[in-house]
């Protein structure tokens, strides 16, 4: 059955070959329903999957399909082949499930659209390319779903290409995750430089044996790999790409920039854990990048006046959590963040996108307000992705993984109480926001005329997330609660845990569970308040804070910092050498000939009395020299 | 026999398409075609024999015995896929001229033709003579077409094409003689052979200054930095099918020069010069990739990619492993389809706006989604798209030359980046954003298209399954890395062993034999004879 396994990204792209073959020709119908299905049937093939390995593993957990032979040298043999192990399948069931649901979302959003053809297409490459990125056995492979997952995240946050500004955002998504990417090639180079293999579960196998603990190879390939991820995943130094993504249509914000795309550097981290388990100092700059990421794309969303932005803002943020426990060795806890996070991020931009639609493509937050009434669906799912977002204790599947992933941090050898201080700090801020999106776009005064409601498509689609949100978080409960670990058991067949739970330690979860619940309560309310009835000490604190305000507002001005240190020095090199500086120098040449063509015409003057000159000095001189010989 | 006919059918169809081309220009246009489609038929079958040692086909005929120089050609798998490209370049090249080339129809073909046969003889010559013979006869008729059919400034670049080639032509005809006056002097047989001349003794001097002479020639051609300015004029003052060739073929000329002759013929001189080499190569990825991103003019801006592309044929050949050869070779190819595509698309939107300025075009994808569609795929193959060939290409390139060198690669790695940059720069500014003008521009017509489909089907296919590529050249490639590898890596240990054996001579010094265990000791005392011939 499990041979199977190449259906996963075939139908995909087949949708996308014929929705682009028929181009015009198809009707939207037609279009809709050969999106939806081949995404639907992947959708259907993996939860089969799912349920097998779960009933009765195949050998070593993993099987692996040989397609053909791609790359055939002596030096190097890389084939074109697939591998289904628990990893692939935890990330591959949230592609194609959540993939499945917000094309069927876009069938009723996107209704308006001219384009609509070209965009399931591009969705349908998109969720194709995801999948074989995930399914990758060795590393060329996954570069092949890696850039091509970028290719499509650019062709829809440029989806609407009549404005310069949205092609402008698509292309800085682009290049600046391709500097991670130059990053990840060069380690990909080091690796098989040193292990002659580009195999992945090779290169896990034999690193341990060739390289020792700690080692600078070890440690260098690490942190290529993590240049990559964090370009990948809009991690510091390379995140600010994220919130100018926001230009795609809201489905695409979703799919590729919330749930899916960008958590493959979290993907590709945990699929190369071995390499940095064996460098302790790249897995301390995990955890750090994850902990500053959270903390200060959580202050930047609090601020934002557009309603998408928050939501970027708040996916680097929770990403960064993703970060921090893979840089603690919580392979589970990381990834089980990210599927709850896949389905509440997903629900909250969908929620978002039924508010925008409703409201005449506006998306300030000072301009919407009292939709409660007037959407109670779209109120009541957004209520629930914003109190997962903020991980309200015990009914939300936020809750769950958040606080294991808080747990693995407190016990992890790599980890500690001060990752933990931050992340709860950035936990704070979290709920704060969340609850300032909820007051802001549903509560108070209605500041904009709802002009349309979403229809039953929109509206399944919502609940059916919202539904998951709430209840997915069961499939691993704190130890405390009940003995529920199904989803760590299963990534733990690909992934051995790296987290031991020392025994006796009921207290201290007890005490952390209060401590976490107490400041997501107390964020919450003091956003509820802010932004309802305390709204004049707000107004009041604002205007003393303008310029920490304007500063957070612009991400912490790393545009304004990589625009004056990297931009424009290279526009301006261009420019300023635009014809070719050695082309000149070439010119130097043809200068110089005709210089000395110039010189030597002057000597052909026509005056006799200056010829016999010349012949006599020149008589002279020889004379002089056969004198002196 | 069927090696005399490759040759002899463009020429010959040149002919005939100069002389029906006075009555009928589409006579021109489909004697032109069947020519080139029926060496191409020719040429095919041969791919399934790659696999064979030695050469898969010879011809010989004597030509001036008393200098030992003979008509022979020779081809294996390297030759092969390199005639191949040239035939179905060619062949394009006619197709996307068929509108836009009005003037002396029948001439344009002819020259087309006759470049194509210079291309053909220079990549299975196997007599050195005959190799600088087909080497020049590509010159001459590319000089016509740039200047006859060329844009607005063609003059300028059609006499700046030849000087270039013609100086560079000149310092490889002197190298060449150089080496077959070298090779009497040891061994007493005069002979322009490429087998036989493949085992010269040479002394460290003459191995210098002669792999020297033969790598400005074809550094000239590819182009390396810093011999790259003739290329952006010519390419962007060419008619789209001189452009095509150009950037399809001719610049290939180069690269199959440095792996054929420059390190089998000299592999000491060879591996000492290869860090500048690979540096050249890398500086040219860079450097071509950030003109590329300054420029206004559609087709000057694709002529700077193609140097920042070439660069990784420098870059991997002078690694001299497998992996990087292979790269090189793919590379090559898939250099040939990609911008030979963006050429076309250059040509289709001048036939219909006539600009090339890009300032004067943006959103032409309201009006014409298919060739967004395609230049949009052409733009990610040039940025190395994975996927697609140019990534195949690139990427052993650069795994290869991983092992030569860390820090060149390093540097020629942040080229993807800066790939990214302009090709998307280029899908920015001529296909979204909104219609400049209210000029229309109509859809790519059926010719057009078919054209462009063959281009993107070869490189989907040399993406995801490069295999027959590599197969092909695997062979030959093998055969010249046993002739020079161990010499060439040899040197390569002394060299990074700073046991300085080997370096550019300085004419006051004593020279330095290679060290060489079956180096007799005779040879020293020729060195200073043939140390600059």
């Amino acid at each position: 059955m499990y041979d199977l396994v190449w259906l996963l990204p075939a139908l995909p792209f087949a949708g996308f070959l014929v929705l682009t073959l028929g181009g015009p020709r198809i009707s939207r119908g037609a279009c809709a329903w050969i999106a939806c299905s081949t995404v639907g049937i992947s959708t259907a093939i993996m939860l089969a999957f799912a349920v097998g390995f779960l009933i009765h593993p195949p050998a070593e957990h993993a099987h692996t399909l040989t397609l053909w032979r791609w790359i055939p040298l002596e030096a190097v043999g890389i084939p074109f082949s697939l591998r289904l192990d628990t990893l692939s399948q935890a990330m591959a069931s949230v592609i194609t499930g959540v993939g499945f649901l917000i094309h069927l979302y876009s069938t009723e959003y996107m209704k308006m659209d001219p384009d609509y053809n070209r965009f399931f297409a591009y969705l349908n490459l998109f969720v194709g390319f995801m999948l074989l990125l995930v399914l990758a056995d060795n590393f060329v492979l996954l570069l092949v779903g890696w850039e091509g997952v970028g290719l499509c995240s650019y062709l829809l946050i440029g989806f609407w290409y009549r404005d310069p500004a949205n092609g402008r955002a698509a292309r800085k998504a682009f290049v600046v995750t391709r500097i991670g990417d130059a990053a990840l090639l060069i380690g990909i180079f080091l690796i098989f430089a040193e292990l002659g293999t580009l195999h992945i579960p090779e290169v896990l196998a034999l690193a341990p044996e060739r390289w020792e603990l700690g080692s600078g190879v070890a440690l260098a390939a690490a942190l290529l790999i993590l240049g990559g991820a964090v370009g990948k995943s809009a991690q510091l130094p390379l995140q600010t790409w994220l919130p100018d993504a926001m230009a795609g249509p809201t489905p695409v914000s979703a799919l590729i920039h919330a749930a899916t795309m960008v958590t493959a550097g979290v993907y590709l981290i945990a699929r190369t854990h071995g390499l940095f388990e064996l460098a302790p100092p790249a897995m301390q700059t995990v955890a750090v990048i994850g902990s500053v990421t959270l903390f200060t794309a959580a202050c930047a969303a609090l601020v934002q006046r557009d309603i998408k932005r928050v939501l970027a803002y708040s996916t680097i943020s929770q990403i960064g959590y993703m970060f921090l426990a893979l840089g603690v060795g919580a392979w589970a806890g990381a990834l089980f963040h990210f599927m709850t996070h896949a389905w509440f991020k997903a629900l909250l931009f969908l929620a978002a996108g039924a508010v925008i639609n409703a409201l005449h493509h506006e998306q300030d937050l000072f301009r919407m307000g009292g939709l409660r009434k007037k959407l109670p669906l779209v109120f009541w799912t957004f209520l629930i992705g914003a109190a997962c977002l903020a991980a309200l204790p015990l009914v939300t599947s936020g809750f769950y993984s958040k606080e294991k992933l808080l747990w693995d941090v407190w016990i992890s050898p790599y980890g500690g109480p001060w990752f933990w201080a931050v992340a709860m700090a950035g936990a704070f801020v979290t709920a704060l926001y969340s609850a300032r999106l909820v007051a802001l776009v549903f509560f108070g005064p209605a500041r904009t005329q709802v002009s349309a409601r979403p229809g039953g498509r929109v509206g399944f689609v919502l609940v059916i997330l919202a539904i998951w949100s709430l209840i997915g978080g069961g499939i691993e409960l704190p130890h405390t609660f009940a003995h529920v670990t199904v989803f760590s058991d299963f990534v733990a067949m690909t992934i051995p845990t790296l987290v031991e739970l020392p025994p006796g330690l009921d207290a201290q979860l007890w005490t952390l569970l209060a401590v976490a619940s107490v400041i997501v309560v107390a964020g919450a309310t003091l956003g509820a308040w802010l932004y309802g009835a305390g709204a004049p000490a707000r107004e009041a604190l604002a205007a003393r804070t303008g310029a920490v305000h304007r500063f957070l507002m612009n991400g912490w001005e790393f545009d304004r910092l990589y625009d004056t240190i990297l931009v424009r020095p290279y526009v301006r090199l261009a420019e300023w050498n635009r014809a070719d500086g050695v082309d000149k120098a070439v010119f130097l040449i043809t200068g110089l000939t005709r210089a000395a063509h110039v010189a030597i015409q002057r000597t052909q003057h026509g005056q006799l009395r200056r010829y016999a000159a010349g012949v006599a000095t020149g008589a002279v001189i020889i004379l002089l020299i056969m004198l002196f010989q | 026999m069927i090696l005399f006919w490759l040759i002899a059918l463009p020429a010959l169809g040149g002919v005939f398409a100069l002389l029906a081309g006075r009555r009928s220009p589409e006579a021109a246009r489909w004697i032109s075609i069947a020519a080139l489609a029926a060496g191409f038929a020719l040429a095919i079958p041969y791919l399934g024999r790659a696999t064979e040692t030695g050469w898969l086909a010879e011809f010989s005929l004597p030509w001036i015995p008393r200098l030992g120089i003979s008509f022979h050609l020779a081809m294996d798998g390297l030759s092969l896929l390199l005639v191949l490209l040239t035939y179905l370049l060619g062949i394009l090249s006619v197709v996307v001229s068929w509108r836009s080339i009005d003037r002396r129809v029948g001439f344009f073909h002819f020259n087309m033709l006759w470049i194509l046969t210079g291309t053909i003889g220079v990549f299975i010559a196997t007599d050195l003579f005959l190799f600088f013979f087909f080497w020049e006869l590509m010159v001459l008729p590319m000089f016509l077409v740039i200047g006859i059919w060329g844009h607005e400034n063609r003059n300028y670049a059609a006499i700046k094409f030849f000087i270039f080639t013609q100086a560079s032509g000149l310092l490889l005809l002197v190298a060449i003689v150089g080496l077959a006056f070298a090779h009497f002097h040891t061994t007493g047989v005069l002979t322009f052979h490429y087998d036989e001349l493949l085992g010269a003794e040479l002394t460290a001097v003459a191995q210098m200054w002669l792999m020297l002479g033969f790598f400005v020639a074809f550094a000239v051609k590819v182009p390396a930095f810093p011999f790259h300015t003739w290329l952006a004029d010519a390419h962007s003052e060419a008619p789209t099918g001189g452009s095509v060739i150009l950037a399809g073929v001719l610049l290939k000329t180069g690269g199959y020069g440095l792996i054929r002759f420059v390190v089998p013929l000299f592999p000491e001189a060879s591996a000492a010069f290869a860090p500048y080499a690979m540096a050249m190569g890398v500086a040219g990825i860079l450097y071509g990739a950030k003109l590329a991103f300054a420029q206004s003019d559609l087709k000057r801006l694709i002529a700077y990619t193609s140097i920042s592309h070439m660069g990784f044929i420098l870059l991997g050949v002078f690694s001299w492993n497998e992996l990087a050869l292979q790269g090189s070779v793919v590379q090559m190819i898939c250099h040939g389809f990609s911008t030979g595509a963006l050429f076309i698309l250059a040509g289709c939107l001048y036939d219909r706006i006539h600009t090339r300025d890009l300032s004067r075009m943006g959103g032409f994808r309201d009006q014409a989604p298919r060739m967004a569609a395609l230049g949009l795929f052409f733009a990610m193959a040039s940025l190395g798209l994975p996927g697609l060939g140019n990534f195949i290409g690139e990427f052993l390139v650069l795994v290869g030359a991983f092992q030569a060198s860390v820090p060149l690669t390093v540097l020629a790695t942040l080229g993807v980046v800066a790939a990214a940059v302009y090709s998307l720069w280029i899908v920015q500014r001529v296909f979204h954003g909104t219609p400049h003008s209210s000029s229309r521009i109509t859809d790519l017509n059926l010719r057009e298209f078919g054209a462009l489909a063959v281009l993107l089907i070869g490189l989907l296919w040399f993406g995801l399954y490069p295999k027959p590529l590599l197969d092909t050249a695997d062979k030959p490639l093998r055969e010249l890395r046993n002739h020079a590898s161990e010499r060439f890596e040899r040197a390569t240990e002394l060299r990074r062993h700073g046991e300085a054996v080997f370096r550019i001579p300085d004419p006051g010094a004593q020279t330095h034999p290679v060290r060489r265990t079956d180096a007799p000791e005779t040879h020293r005392h020729s060195a200073a004879t043939i140390a600059l011939p």
